[in-house]
């Protein structure tokens, strides 16, 4: 999507109007989303507070993934898709014209579902989003690497090998390589699409135990599709529904008293 | 009674085609079987004309000349025996046509038929005489001496420079100028093709469009299509008169025109085959490099490129067998000088070239006959290699995207 067709579609007086509250990390506005002539996403608005763990649960094609994808401007890779509303990152529309793009990739990390390491050695791939932004600095980057391997709970089963293939690990390994991938450039938001749904349960409890870790130090927003792991790992949950965002609020509270008949169904698995 | 005939039409054709499996195979066995077996027919034969022989005084030391030896003692390079270690005496050079010179028709006969018993009167009385002539003169009373010559053996076929297949009275069959020829032809088209394939690969599964990649694929898998010889004449009649300009030469007919033909042929493989080795490369790894901040670029050069880096391998691999086995546009633009070449500028000769233009030519079951199936087991052999080359890439690649 071009910048002037988001100005042209966006509500200016909504942007002057309300102002940016400092304390949030992510909050989005009345934010659609079509691909083509399908709406995936209708009038979302959300507003999500730094170092907690938000999860987006919902049934499959519901939006969730399209709406994580919105925060690094994941979706301006798909032909056709038009956006409008707000989406708001460190108090900066970052669908403003002059968002450098890079540089919010950089503060908004993203761990795909399924484990995707780069055909390159371990350290390489944790090296790869300093070097595409310009490091050279070696030992900069080695220290870089360590620290990511560390804070993914990685580095004491890799840091023999970091010279191998990253194929060479095991779909749980290559997932917290991707985490730490994505930590290596030090993002203040880590976006999650169903991290630990290719993994088997052990893999998983070590993802999740890895979550909780980093909320300290990051924002995470993460699509589950699994009811326990968002209870168990989530700070507050988001419940879309086709489209539309159905219920928000205190993970706590939605799992034991949601308000919405549907997120309610849907909670104790009448469907999805 | 329906469930008989059903049954027994899937036999038939399970039959069907069973048996058109064992024909081809069959066949590619044979062929393959029936190449070598003519081919090696040439090694351990003597290199001089079948049915004739050397021959020279009965006195004289020498009694053994290599075939390259011989081919300069005819051609007058080599003019004393002291060269080839024996006297202190000029070679004189005899063929059996040459008798005339020496007796009258009377002393030949009416019908010729005292022309052996003359023949071996005059090497008798020729010290330095070096006479070829038909085997069957030397069968009775002959008073010279019948010179050996080395075997031709697979070692000198391979390493030897000199290519005259119809040298009198000796070949000679050293291919490796044909060899080098066909090697340095098939690299050198690959290194023009190569970079412009592989960049029009990217551009199509990467940076084209959808309608862009409609158009230019047909016309890609045209290039394909187009008859060697059509892209022999383009190269006759556009690039040999371009190279000769440019670099000015005496004549345009050099390896580098054959590259860049042969480049030009070899694209569409190189094109074709990156391009879906370019695609493999799952759309999540693309995400993943531009989610960590990477431009397209980057991502195409960091991860695209190294992830699709043996499909990109083997299809220069492929490419270059598509130049290695190819024969009319070689023939047409090389310049066809069997000579070891030193740089792309002078013309050379591919193995595939030199066994169409020879084969016409060379008299069936003679020796130039089976040398140029010998050349025909070496073009198979690198081919073969070139093949399992791209096989083990390939098996290779599979492990890396389990
Ligand atoms: N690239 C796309 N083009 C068209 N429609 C899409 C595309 N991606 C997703 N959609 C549609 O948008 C809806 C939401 O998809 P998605 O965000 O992936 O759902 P979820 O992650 O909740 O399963 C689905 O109906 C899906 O079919
Ligand atoms: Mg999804």
């Amino acid at each position: 999507m071009s910048n002037d067709q988001y100005l042209m579609t966006n509500n200016l007086s909504d942007i002057i109007n309300k102002p940016v509250r400092t304390d949030l990390v992510i909050a989005t506005r009345y934010v659609n989303l079509f691909y083509g002539d399908f709406q995936a996403l209708k009038g979302i608005t959300l507003e999500i507070f730094p170092n907690t763990v938000t999860a987006l649960i919902g049934p499959s094609g519901c939006g969730k993934s399209t709406y994580l994808r919105l925060f690094n401007r994941m979706n301006d890779l798909i032909d056709g898709v038009k956006i409008t509303g707000n989406i708001i990152v460190d108090g900066e529309d970052i669908y403003a014209p002059e968002t450098d793009v890079v540089e919010l990739r950089r503060k908004v990390g993203m761990v795909f579902q399924k484990p995707n390491p780069f055909p390159k050695s371990i350290f390489e791939n944790v090296a790869y989003g300093l070097r595409v932004n310009g490091v050279n600095d070696k030992k900069f980057i080695q220290a870089k690497v360590e620290q990511s391997l560390v804070r993914s709970a990685l580095w004491d089963e890799v840091k023999d090998k970091l010279k191998k293939s990253a194929f060479e690990l095991s779909g749980g390994q290559q997932q917290r390589l991707c985490i730490a991938r994505a930590l290596a450039v030090e993002p203040s938001v880590v976006l999650m699409d169903e991290p630990a749904s290719a993994l088997d349960p052990i893999s998983t409890a070590k993802i999740e135990e890895l979550i909780y870790e980093l909320k300290k130090n990051y924002t995470i927003i993460i699509v589950t599709h699994n009811m326990q792991q968002a209870g168990r790992v989530s700070d507050t949950t988001a419940f879309f529904y086709l489209g539309e965002l159905i219920e928000y609020g205190d993970t706590k509270e939605i799992f034991t008293n949601p308000k919405d008949k549907k997120t309610q169904n849907y909670i104790t698995g009448r469907f999805g | 009674m329906r469930r008989f005939f059903k049954k027994l039409f899937e036999k038939i054709i399970e039959g069907i085609l069973f048996l058109s499996s064992t024909v081809t195979s069959l066949a590619i066995v044979l062929i393959v079987i029936f190449l070598f077996r003519e081919g090696f027919a040439l090694f351990g034969r003597s290199p001089v004309e079948e049915g004739f022989v050397i021959a020279v005084n009965n006195k004289n030391p020498v009694s053994e000349i290599k075939a390259s030896q011989i081919k300069d003692i005819f051609d007058g390079k080599i003019t004393s025996w002291k060269e080839l270690g024996g006297n202190i005496e000029d070679i004189v050079l005899f063929r059996t046509d040459d008798i005339s010179n020496y007796f009258s028709e009377e002393e030949l006969g009416e019908n010729l038929e005292h022309v052996p018993a003359k023949i071996s009167e005059l090497i008798n009385k020729t010290p330095g005489i070096i006479a070829f002539i038909p085997e069957k003169f030397t069968e009775n009373d002959f008073a010279g001496k019948i010179i050996t010559t080395d075997k031709i053996t697979a070692g000198k076929f391979l390493a030897e420079k000199q290519w005259y297949p119809t040298a009198q009275p000796a070949a000679q069959f050293g291919a490796l100028p044909l060899i080098l020829g066909t090697l340095w032809v098939s690299f050198a088209a690959i290194l023009f093709a190569l970079p412009l394939g592989l960049a029009t690969a990217i551009y199509m599964a990467e940076i084209a469009n959808e309608k862009t990649r409609r158009v230019m694929k047909p016309l890609i898998e045209l290039l394909a299509g187009i008859p060697s010889v059509v892209y022999g004449f383009f190269g006759l009649i556009v690039i040999v008169p371009l190279i000769q300009k440019v670099f000015n030469l005496p004549v345009g007919e050099t390896g580098l025109a054959g590259s860049i033909v042969l480049g030009i042929m070899a694209l569409p493989t190189i094109i074709t085959i990156s391009e879906d080795a370019i695609r493999t490369t799952p759309l999540s790894m693309k995400e993943a490099s531009l989610a960590l901040g990477a431009n397209k670029w980057q991502t195409i050069h960091r991860v695209i490129i190294p992830y699709a880096i043996s499909g990109i391998t083997a299809a220069a691999i492929l490419g270059i067998g598509r130049a290695v086995g190819e024969t009319m546009a070689a023939l047409m633009v090389t310049g066809n000088a069997a000579v070891i070449p030193h740089g792309l500028l002078q013309p050379l000769r591919t193995i595939p070239a030199t066994i169409a233009a020879e084969l016409g030519e060379a008299p069936q079951q003679g020796l130039h006959f089976k040398a140029l199936f010998a050349l025909g087991c070496i073009l198979f052999l690198m081919t073969l290699g070139i093949n399992l080359l791209v096989e083990y890439i390939s098996s290779k690649r599979k492990n890396i995207s389990r």
